[in-house]
């Protein structure tokens, strides 16, 4: 009975690990195969023959592009972009996260204020309210306009504060004691004990800038002002738009371009654009649990 | 004259006091101002704006100089054609993501949770997070390419098994089922987090017991794990009946074509061909509103069966 037992457990446990092991595969193949394509001659990928494995191997696709001056100009719109708003955003969630984390009988206007943002992720105005506000604020074609209208970003900022909160007291007390104000207190005591919940919230703000790409298409009229993801959206539609100026191609250029295609240029673009994610995703699995329950709710 | 005199201290005092209190909070209120503004000019300015909604609106006149059409626009917008087309693929597409998004990743937590190895929990977590963090506009250039019924691998694929190659995002049959796939294909993983974190959470004791009293891997599984993530699994499916006009604009709007628009059409995407493409300002914020609202009626909604039946509050 308990050796039948075992077996049938044994069994179970074999075709679990092969059936989760295929969901698993299932998430990154298409990462295999668009690496596959990058890195594959043009003749190999028109014939349809890339796998998992790169045929005809050359990174001309990857010469070609550094050459691009519209996808190096994006790439540079989006590290500014990153490197502002994450900026704001780290200091607004902490600047707001503190004194809402206190009591109502420390800050009286604690309930008040707590509504005020809160009432902003329950009800949405829409897309054109929001247009014409950073129309009329003059923010068009600025990078400003893809930094300020989130500048704080709600949730994050809950995800602090509630953090906050669950300090003990004994620390604030301590530090009022010994004649700490506001501002003392908050860098000296409270941010040096949440590094874990402010990396949090950092990364949380680095995966959204890095992959937000509506904004730059709404709010930048000219193409050199697009972020990344923006950019990448032009030629994932129209694979042809890249190829668009190569008569005035210098001669090592043109010799490149015999030998990609739209598929390998785009292949190659699009993985340098998960770049960045790959190198925080260690930190990303292991501090993003932290605010999951928080990040989940959606307005 | 001696009361008097100590009635007047006690009023010095109290004033005193409330100075102390206001002077002590005023750098409370003086952190708040940046992201106060913030939010005053872009979140509650955009609300004033869907005033255009009930407008004729003409951004060179502005919201005070525009004229005021009452409900003309929601009338206009409810005449359209489409419009109960397009309500019906949002439900439909919505509302098939939040059932597949909610057994996708219980299911696969049960699963991963039955191993003991953390070698092999990881890796295989390390896996099924990755779609999580990329955008929409990545996914839709990669799948774009596998699902190519030219030259596609999944249709290459398809093709070794004699079945004929599928278009899976020119098809309007296809379309919304390719959505719904890929979807939850890429959240299930993530979204698994939050099981596992509630199955870490059961009291190892009860296994003990249970198998004490003769009970196997199934009956466990069926009378302590999943009643130990019940209360997870509810929560989770309250706070996503937020999103049951959220069709997902992001993976819809860079995969779809106008050949499908019949079943793969969505409100935030007819919302921006109506506005930003046809600048018909008024008419797209009407649309907006009446998305807004809605999901204002289902997030409190939800929130509160989430604080009722989870104990779940959000400050």
């Amino acid at each position: 009975m308990n050796i039948k037992a075992s077996l049938s457990r044994k069994a179970f446990l074999a075709i679990n690990f092969i059936v989760l092991s295929i969901l698993a595969l299932l998430c990154v193949l298409p990462f295999v195969n668009l690496l596959a394509i990058s890195f594959s001659s043009k003749e190999a990928v028109t014939s349809g023959k890339v796998g998992f494995l790169p045929i005809g191997f050359t990174a001309s696709s990857y010469s070609f592009i550094m050459h691009s001056p519209a996808f190096l100009k994006s790439m540079g719109v989006s590290i500014a972009r990153v490197a502002l708003g994450v900026s704001v955003n780290l200091l607004l969630v902490i600047l707001t996260a503190y004194p809402l984390s206190k009591s109502t009988r420390q800050f009286r206007a604690r309930t008040f204020y707590s509504w005020v943002y809160v009432l902003t992720i329950l009800f949405s105005a829409g897309l054109i309210p929001s247009y014409m506000v950073v129309r009329y604020t003059g923010l068009l074609d600025s990078i400003w306009a893809l930094v300020l209208p989130g500048g704080l970003p709600v949730f994050n900022m809950l995800v602090v504060m509630n953090y906050f909160r669950s300090l003990p007291p004994e620390l604030e007390e301590a530090a009022y004691i010994d004649g700490a104000g506001h501002i003392s207190t908050l860098v000296k005591i409270f941010l040096p004990v949440s590094t874990p919940t402010i990396a949090t919230v950092t990364l949380f703000s680095f995966v959204f800038h890095w992959n937000s790409w509506f904004d730059g298409m709404i709010y930048m009229r000219m193409v050199d002002h697009y972020p990344l993801q923006t950019y990448l959206r032009t030629v994932v539609i129209n694979p042809e738009a890249f190829f668009r100026n190569t008569s005035n191609l210098n001669s090592d250029l043109q010799i490149l371009l015999g030998l990609v295609s739209a598929r390998t240029t785009n292949a190659a673009q699009l993985f340098l654009a998960t770049v960045p994610i790959l190198m925080v995703y260690p930190f990303l699995q292991k501090y993003f649990t932290t605010g999951l329950v928080m990040g989940s709710v959606k307005g | 004259m001696n009361t008097k005199k100590i009635a007047n201290h006690k009023k010095t005092f109290a004033r005193q006091g409330k100075v102390d209190r206001a002077l002590r909070e005023l750098p409370l209120h003086l952190m708040l101002l940046p992201s106060l503004l913030l939010v005053l000019i872009y979140s509650y300015g955009s609300m004033a704006g869907v005033g255009i909604a009930f407008q004729n609106f003409v951004p060179t006149k502005g919201l005070f100089d525009s004229e005021w059409v009452g409900m003309a626009n929601f009338k206009t917008l409810f005449s359209l054609p489409d419009m109960w087309q397009v309500i019906s693929n949002t439900l439909f597409i919505s509302i098939s993501k939040m059932i597949g998004g909610v057994i996708a990743p219980v299911v696969f937590a049960l699963l991963l949770n039955e191993f003991r190895s953390s070698a092999i929990r990881r890796s295989l977590q390390t896996m099924v997070y990755l779609p999580n963090f990329l955008s929409w506009v990545i996914l839709a250039g990669i799948f774009i390419d596998l699902l190519s019924p030219s030259n596609g691998i999944v249709n290459a694929g398809l093709k070794a098994f004699g079945i004929e190659p599928i278009f899976f995002l020119g098809d309007k049959k296809w379309f919304p089922i390719t959505m719904i796939v890929t979807d939850i294909w890429k959240g299930f993983g993530f979204g698994s987090v939050i099981y596992l974190a509630a199955l870490t959470g059961i009291d190892p004791s009860l296994y003990e017991s249970a198998v004490i009293d003769g009970a196997n891997r199934w009956k466990q599984t069926l009378h302590i794990t999943l009643p130990g993530i019940t209360s997870t699994i509810i929560l989770m499916t309250v706070l996503s009946m937020a999103n049951v006009l959220n069709g997902g604009f992001d993976q819809i709007y860079n995969m779809y074509n106008p050949s499908v628009y019949a079943t793969g059409d969505i409100l935030d995407t007819m919302v921006y061909r109506l506005g930003i493409e046809q600048v018909q300002y008024s008419l797209a914020t009407a649309a907006g509103l009446f998305k807004s609202v809605v999901s204002l009626v289902f997030i409190l909604a939800s929130y509160y069966l989430a604080g009722k039946f989870a104990g779940y509050r959000i400050f």
